[in-house]
């Protein structure tokens, strides 16, 4: 059974937990016992109907303040998938959390509200999945029962999101939209019968039939190595196996690969996966690789096929997200992190950063949480990364500051 | 394509690996907390996987609140012998005796709570870094937020509202000396999940899981599994019931399930068909609305 990972954001009043709401109600994914603690808490805070965001928002400060502020993540399946949705708050200050939700996501779903149209928000959401090359994108056009299910109004946000997409939209993203009620359950999980003019196919079937292969498949491969396994065993005795998950590509037994940083090579000798020999090992596959050559390997090391190298830069061109309340320091040296491999690495300058909504460059300096930015990065050690858009579980870094420890940026390399 | 809720989404097991190896190689002493229960075993086998052909490269802690059904500690005993683990207990009643810590007192005292301060006297004795659970976001609402790598002070507290961001696959479990990190591999996992898993591995679990006669009383329509630790009024009748276990926690706070379910496929079609969450029986959860967020807060799993 495959596993599709979702993304959603927005606001307390776009209509997006009744929404996920919706779906798992609607998939027999709430329990009673659930409806009925959501039920209780609804109507302790005064309010008539049964509030379907407190089973998201799981956290006391969230109700208190009837805000989402972390990202929370729901479990639902039917019989073709298991579903993953990282739930994430919508506003500006939250544009953190919405790209931590989305990191994980094959999918996002954007919530337009029918009345209002195209919001800031909504550029914002887009441009996020714009910059983490989110394969697939739904826009929900929502409260469509509040506009009459009127198909012009329809069309008009349809037009007008294309138009802002169009400026930034990478060839190989798919955007699909859909006019939704989701207090009414309409095109939710079954096609709506009051929406006869819309000829596609309702939220639930689409997500069912999206292809969720990641890019990575077909990207170079690569294999960054985790954990030695040595047993020292009588049975295993001179066992040394490479521990890892495949991180892009494919690797069979008997490819030739080369080792970075060292450049030495030599030949896959056997895959394991548990206690079976596996012929060749798939992109996320988690296995363990044997080399026919006694070479030196350590956790931070890449196995890549020979031939497949990519370049080992110190300068780095990238896209970041501050991460953290502390401003990015440009004289302080971060540590990087790119696959299991750390470096030190000091951002050596800002090129711009970018207002999500309005796709404006400003000059800047200093990067505060939440902002985006265009930046050329130094490291002490040489990066064997490949571009984010080809590949990007090898072209995608976080930055840690060293004192804290905290994961203050996230970045994604040209 | 599957097109079946019984079938065990094997991109869940990469992820619960990968998670374990980076455990494996970023901490100086991990260990996995280990009830017996279910989630558990799963961790276990996925530990066994993660490092073969060499061995389980951490210890299993088990907190032992002199509660637990016999079949638990039996089944334990059983899996450390066969997988040669290593068994690390720390004991509640230690903490007792102490007098570190109070019993609670009445009908519906537990030692639940108490758990906390003995787990964290075991993770300062043993300088355990990490500590490995069986925790899953679908189980309730405080842990849908919680982190893969969580980050707890010197006094085990989390700290909901600052979370390290965790991005794409990286796990940051840089810490400093006396915090530690609780690590969550199978998080993305549901209870259907965690039961495919064990039919599709053939796993061992404790009897308690499957149906059995019991000796129960009815307590607000909950089915209290009667033993030396729960407290019973005058007039609570005990009836024997065909029973079985959805959660194994101590004996005074996981109430049972009437079930005829004597089967691992028997239980998959129940729960999949069920209406009652797993937590559900859990009288630990339903002391207040946010009781797990507010246990966790203070150093639980």
């Amino acid at each position: 059974m495959e596993v599709l990972r979702i993304a959603t954001a927005g606001s307390v009043d776009d209509g997006k937990s009744t929404l996920i709401g919706r779906l798992l109600y609607e998939t027999n994914s709430i329990t009673t016992d659930r409806l009925e603690a959501i039920h209780k808490a609804s109507q302790r805070k005064g309010i008539d109907f049964v509030d379907l965001s407190l089973l998201t928002d799981g956290l006391i400060a969230e109700r208190e303040q009837g805000i989402t502020i972390d990202v929370a993540h729901i479990y639902f399946q039917t019989p073709k998938r298991k579903f993953i949705i990282a739930d994430s708050p919508g506003h500006v200050e939250y544009t953190r959390n919405m790209i931590t939700g989305a990191s994980h996501a094959e999918v996002s779903v954007i919530l337009v509200d029918a009345r209002l149209g195209i919001l800031d928000q909504t550029h914002r959401h887009y441009y996020i999945a714009h910059l983490l090359r989110i394969p697939n994108v739904i826009v929900c056009v929502n409260k469509m029962d509040l506009i009459g299910y009127e198909e012009e109004k329809f069309r008009a946000i349809e037009k007008q999101f294309t138009e802002f997409a169009n400026q930034i939209k990478a060839a190989d993203q798919r955007i699909q939209f859909i006019p939704i009620s989701s207090l009414y359950g309409e095109n939710i999980t079954k096609r709506s019968e009051k929406i006869n003019w819309y000829k596609g196919h309702a939220l639930l079937e689409v997500l069912e039939s999206l292809d969720a292969s990641p890019k990575e498949s077909t990207a170079k491969s690569r294999f960054p190595v985790q954990y030695i396994i040595r047993p020292r065993t009588e049975e295993f005795h001179d066992f040394r196996g490479y521990a890892g998950r495949v991180a892009s590509g494919r690797f069979v037994e008997g490819d030739s690969v080369t080792i970075l940083p060292s450049m030495r090579t030599s030949t896959i000798d056997k895959i394991y996966q548990y206690n079976q020999v596996i012929a060749q090992a798939d992109t996320r596959q988690s296995v363990v690789i044997t080399l026919k050559d006694d070479v030196d390997v350590s956790r931070g090391d890449m196995i890549v096929k020979t031939g497949e190298e990519p370049e080992q830069k110190k300068e780095l061109d990238a896209d970041i997200c501050w991460l953290n309340n502390e401003p990015m320091k440009g004289t302080k040296t971060y540590l990087m992190q790119t696959g299991t491999s750390l470096t030190k690495a000091k951002i050596a300058s800002v090129e711009y950063v970018k207002i999500p909504s309005t796709l404006e460059q400003l000059p800047a300096t200093a990067l505060k949480m939440n902002e985006i930015a265009r930046v050329k990065i130094k490291t002490a050690k040489g990066i064997a990364s490949d571009a984010y858009k080809e590949n990007p579980s090898n072209g995608s870094f976080i930055l840690i500051d060293e004192y804290s420890n905290n994961t203050v940026a996230v970045g994604f390399l040209n | 394509m599957s097109s079946n809720k019984k079938e065990f989404p094997r991109a869940l097991e990469d992820e619960a690996i990968y998670i374990l190896r980076e455990a494996a190689a970023q901490f100086e002493r991990p260990a996995i907390l280990f009830s017996g229960g279910k989630d558990s075993i799963t961790l276990v086998r996925l530990a066994q996987k993660a490092f073969y052909p060499g061995k389980i490269p951490f210890p299993l802690l088990h907190v032992d609140t002199a509660h637990n059904f016999p079949e638990t500690i039996e089944f334990r005993d059983w899996l450390v012998a066969k997988t040669g683990v290593d068994l690390v207990v720390g004991y509640v009643q230690d903490d007792i005796d102490a007098k570190r810590v109070a019993e609670e007192k009445g009908k519906f005292a537990s030692r639940n709570t108490l758990q906390t301060v003995t787990l964290l006297r075991m993770i300062e004795e043993q300088k355990f870094d990490a500590c490995i659970g069986g925790a899953r976001r679908d189980e309730e609402k405080a842990r849908a937020k919680e982190r893969i790598f969580s980050v707890r002070d010197e006094f085990g507290q989390w700290d909901a509202k600052n979370q390290r961001p965790e991005l794409f696959e990286f796990l940051n479990g840089r810490i400093k000396p006396g915090e530690n990190v609780r690590v969550f591999p199978i998080s993305n996992w549901t209870e259907l999940d965690v039961w495919n898993y064990i039919k599709e591995e053939e796993l061992d679990i404790p009897s308690i899981y499957f149906t059995h006669e019991r000796d129960v009383i009815i307590r607000d329509g909950v089915l209290w599994p009667i033993s030396d630790f729960i407290y019973r009024d005058a007039d609570e009748e005990i009836i024997k019931k065909k029973v079985r276990f959805r959660t194994v926690g101590d004996m005074s706070c996981t109430a049972a399930l009437a079930s005829e379910a004597d089967t691992l496929e028997t239980i998959i079609d129940e729960i999949i068909s069920a209406t009652l969450s797993e937590r559900g029986t859990r009288l630990d959860d339903k002391r207040a609305e946010a009781a797990m967020e507010i246990r966790k807060v203070s150093g639980y799993f």
